[in-house]
């Protein structure tokens, strides 16, 4: 059945998240999180979201992850024995995490009832006209971002070439 | 009234394609110029431009953006608030380039925060909420300070976890309701029980408001935030945008598009009282000027949403009016303490005394806002509270009016004992050198004590005027 | 809609809650700036995850990817000052730790 699938797909989405919260290194971690964007890239397409899955792969494990492995690679490199110091004290924190989220998807599985009917679909169904045409706020919002984001840059960023 | 989002757009975009020294330091009076042009078109209609009002690059804004009361009261603040911010930064911000980013990032919130209340979508409420958060980080760490940046970040942190938890909301809310736009949604909702996926929704949507408006108990980043920012960042981010964000979501979701279900507004009732509460109790507390102010903000917050629960028009009136006198004089008391901070050096109000002398403007227009806030006649925070109170009384709710009542005690004798101690005794021998603040700082400490005493000596005026708002506005009354 | 369809809503469903349960343990208890971001956008991909299958179900997936395209723009704002921030605070203390955050107190 193909929803089976599905659900492999989204074990995995699960499995690779939970890697990147729990990976010792922060480069694991950041690899963790390129990862899961793929997987929830595939989720996506399947569900019927092709417009969103290429722009989940292209900027989710495309840009985010070149700016995780670029703020990781500015900080310090830890020594190996300080890294396994460190594994023993986060095995304490972190181990409990599977198993938790373990039970929480079972017990939710088990308690989840499902509606017993869902809204008729609209009638524009094309991605390109909504998004350009229906959510011209959401666009002017998003340009707005884009200005605040050149002055975060500058605020942030400039001026280190002076140290 | 698209074009108050699209022209400080454009301002921006034009003061940054030119890019000499000229420019750079006319941006704050293009900055200044906008905030009033903001206020003329909201309080005198007939100055507003009519072909340029919504349509760039061929597309039309205004359907959606709309104006109704609530809105008004939010784009008038503000309005007020971003004029106060800006002749601010002439006396707290003198480096150009700093000054030039300071300006451009207000523009774009003022900008963002104009969107915020004008759409009419739940996901558009999303994205510009958004706008404003980032270019507040920014703002809060204009000066790279290490305070500063651990405050930007707890907020940041905080911020975000509430916006996964809007969208969240939105998510199940797409999946009931088949859309996102305000209208549909109400519709909707009214037809379906509201028990399970639907309640859960709710309660997300407001909890997330709550947690961008810093109520308790989800208030943990705001002292830090208002307190480590630059003078002039504390201004705008206590003045407007916490309560934009927090409060006004709350207001708009409530009243346009969730409804005032026995549910939300037990969670209104509850959270409102536990923030008047805690935040007049944590503010005795503080040594820090600042920290101090972002407790009573808290305070004062609750007191907003409590007024929302009441579910009537006297205190959706109430609630709009006392946020304005809250943004009136929380921001003028957070120039004040930029003065203070400015030629003292210090936040410490127990090294602080006898400022009377030294600093007569900041002293006189802090007492004002002091008492506006405490809730004394005349003034305008005074007939505030009362329209609450009352509400609160009205609707049934007498216990709640007891405790508003007990909280307001304790933060008007607070507030007086404060201000004998700092402005009125003895001057320790550090600080007998200092002199008053400068123009930038004492012309908008002047011009908002003008207002918080004339709105309390017109308070019937006012009163009537903040009553008739809400009526547009609330669709589902209970009570 | 039909039952499988459903069934994959209400299978998703379970994911995006067990994906916000761990990128909010994750903030709540790491004791790295970075971490703190991962966890971060271990809740955006739950939302993301969220919004596409409800649009999926409801056959408006139109909207759905739209508004999902807009959260991740949106999102990569946010973690780049977010980033920003950590950068500027490992500068000023040469640390990625949250102990650095313990200063502003009351």
């Amino acid at each position: 059945m193909t929803w089976s699938l599905d659900v492999v797909l989204l074990l995995v989405l699960a499995v690779t998240a939970l890697w990147a919260v729990m990976a010792t290194r922060l480069i694991y971690a950041a690899l963790g999180l390129a990862l899961a964007s793929i997987v929830l890239a595939i989720v996506m397409f399947r569900m019927g979201s092709p417009y969103a899955a290429v722009f989940e792969l292209s900027v989710c494990a495309g840009l985010i992850t070149a700016i995780f492995i670029s703020v990781i690679s500015l900080a310090k490199h830890e020594t190996v024995a300080e890294i396994e110091s460190r594994m023993k004290r986060r095995w304490k924190k972190y181990a409990p995490l599977p198993f938790a989220a373990a039970i929480l998807g079972i017990v939710l599985t088990l308690v989840a009832k499902h509606p017993r009917s869902l809204p008729q679909p609209l009638a524009e169904g094309d991605v390109r006209k909504v998004f350009w045409h229906m959510r011209q706020a959401d666009l002017l919002g998003q340009i707005l971002m884009v200005l605040v984001g050149a002055f975060g840059i500058v605020v942030l960023f400039k001026s280190w070439r002076k140290k | 009234m698209a074009s108050l989002v699209l022209v400080p757009f454009l301002l921006v975009i034009v003061l940054n394609l030119v890019n000499t020294a000229a420019i750079r330091r006319a941006a704050v009076a293009v900055g200044i110029g906008w905030s009033l042009i903001q206020l003329a078109w909201l309080l005198f209609p007939q100055t507003r431009l009519s072909g340029l009002d919504s349509s760039i690059f061929g597309i039309d804004f205004s359907s959606f953006f709309a104006l109704d009361g609530l809105s008004l009261v939010l784009l008038i603040s503000v309005g007020l608030v971003g004029l106060v911010t800006l002749i601010t930064c002439l006396a707290t911000v003198p480096d150009e380039k700093a000054r030039f980013s300071f300006v451009n990032l207000v523009l774009l919130t003022m900008a963002g925060l104009n969107g915020l209340v004008m759409v009419r979508d739940l996901f558009s409420l999303y994205v510009y909420i958004e706008v404003v958060a980032v270019a507040s980080f920014i703002l809060i760490s204009l000066d790279r300070d290490k305070l500063a940046l651990e405050g930007a970040f707890k907020y940041l942190v905080l911020s975000a976890s509430a916006s996964m938890l809007m969208l969240l909301s939105i998510s199940a809310i797409l999946l009931i309701c088949g859309s996102t736009s305000f209208d549909t949604v109400h519709s909707v909702l009214e037809q379906v029980p509201q028990k399970g996926l639907v309640a859960s929704a709710m309660v997300l949507f407001v909890v997330a408001a709550f947690i961008k408006g810093g109520l308790v108990p989800f208030h943990g980043w705001l002292p830090d935030a208002y307190s480590s920012a630059p003078l002039s960042v504390s201004v705008l981010l206590s003045g407007i945008i916490t309560k934009t964000a927090g409060v006004y979501t709350a207001m708009r979701i409530v009243t346009s598009v969730f409804g005032f279900t026995p549910m939300i507004q037990s969670l209104l009732l509850f959270i409102g009282t536990v923030s008047i509460i805690f935040g007049a109790l944590a503010a005795l507390n503080q040594k820090d000027f600042r920290r101090m102010l972002a407790y009573s903000s808290i305070s004062q917050m609750g007191y907003i949403i409590v007024a929302l629960g009441c579910g009537t028009v006297y205190g959706m009136a109430g609630a709009l009016f006392h946020l304005f006198n809250h943004a009136v004089s929380k921001s003028q008391l957070f120039v004040n303490a930029a003065a203070v901070e400015q030629e003292t050096g210090s936040r410490d109000m127990t090294k602080l005394g006898g400022l009377a002398s030294r600093m007569p403007v900041t002293s006189g227009t802090s007492v004002v806002a002091l008492l506006s806030i405490a809730g004394i006649p005349p003034l305008a925070g005074f007939w505030s509270k009362l329209v609450i109170i009352i509400a609160l009384w009205q609707s049934g709710h007498h216990n709640y009016a007891l405790i508003a009542v007990a909280a307001s005690t304790i933060t008007l004798g607070y507030f007086l004992l404060l201000q004998r101690r700092m402005f009125f005794g003895k001057t320790p021998s550090e600080l007998s050198g200092i002199k008053e603040a400068r123009a930038g700082l004492l012309v908008p400490a002047l011009l908002l004590s003008a207002i918080a005493i004339a709105l309390g000596i017109a308070f019937p005026a006012a009163i009537n005027w903040f009553v008739k708002l809400p009526t547009g506005i609330m669709n589902m009354v209970v009570h | 809609m039909n039952g499988a369809q459903l069934h994959l809503l209400w299978t998703a469903g379970v994911f995006v809650l067990m994906l916000l349960f761990i990128g909010f343990y994750c903030i709540l208890v790491s004791r790295n700036l970075i971490r703190i971001l991962i966890g971060l956008e271990v809740l955006a991909k739950a939302i993301t995850l969220a919004i596409v299958a409800a649009g999926y179900v409801t056959k408006n997936t139109a909207l759905s990817q739209s508004l999902a395209i807009t959260v991740i723009i949106v999102e990569v704002f946010v973690i780049a000052i977010a980033a920003g921030l950590v950068i500027n605070i490992y500068r000023k203390h040469d640390s990625l730790s949250t102990d650095n955050l313990e200063n502003l107190k009351g």
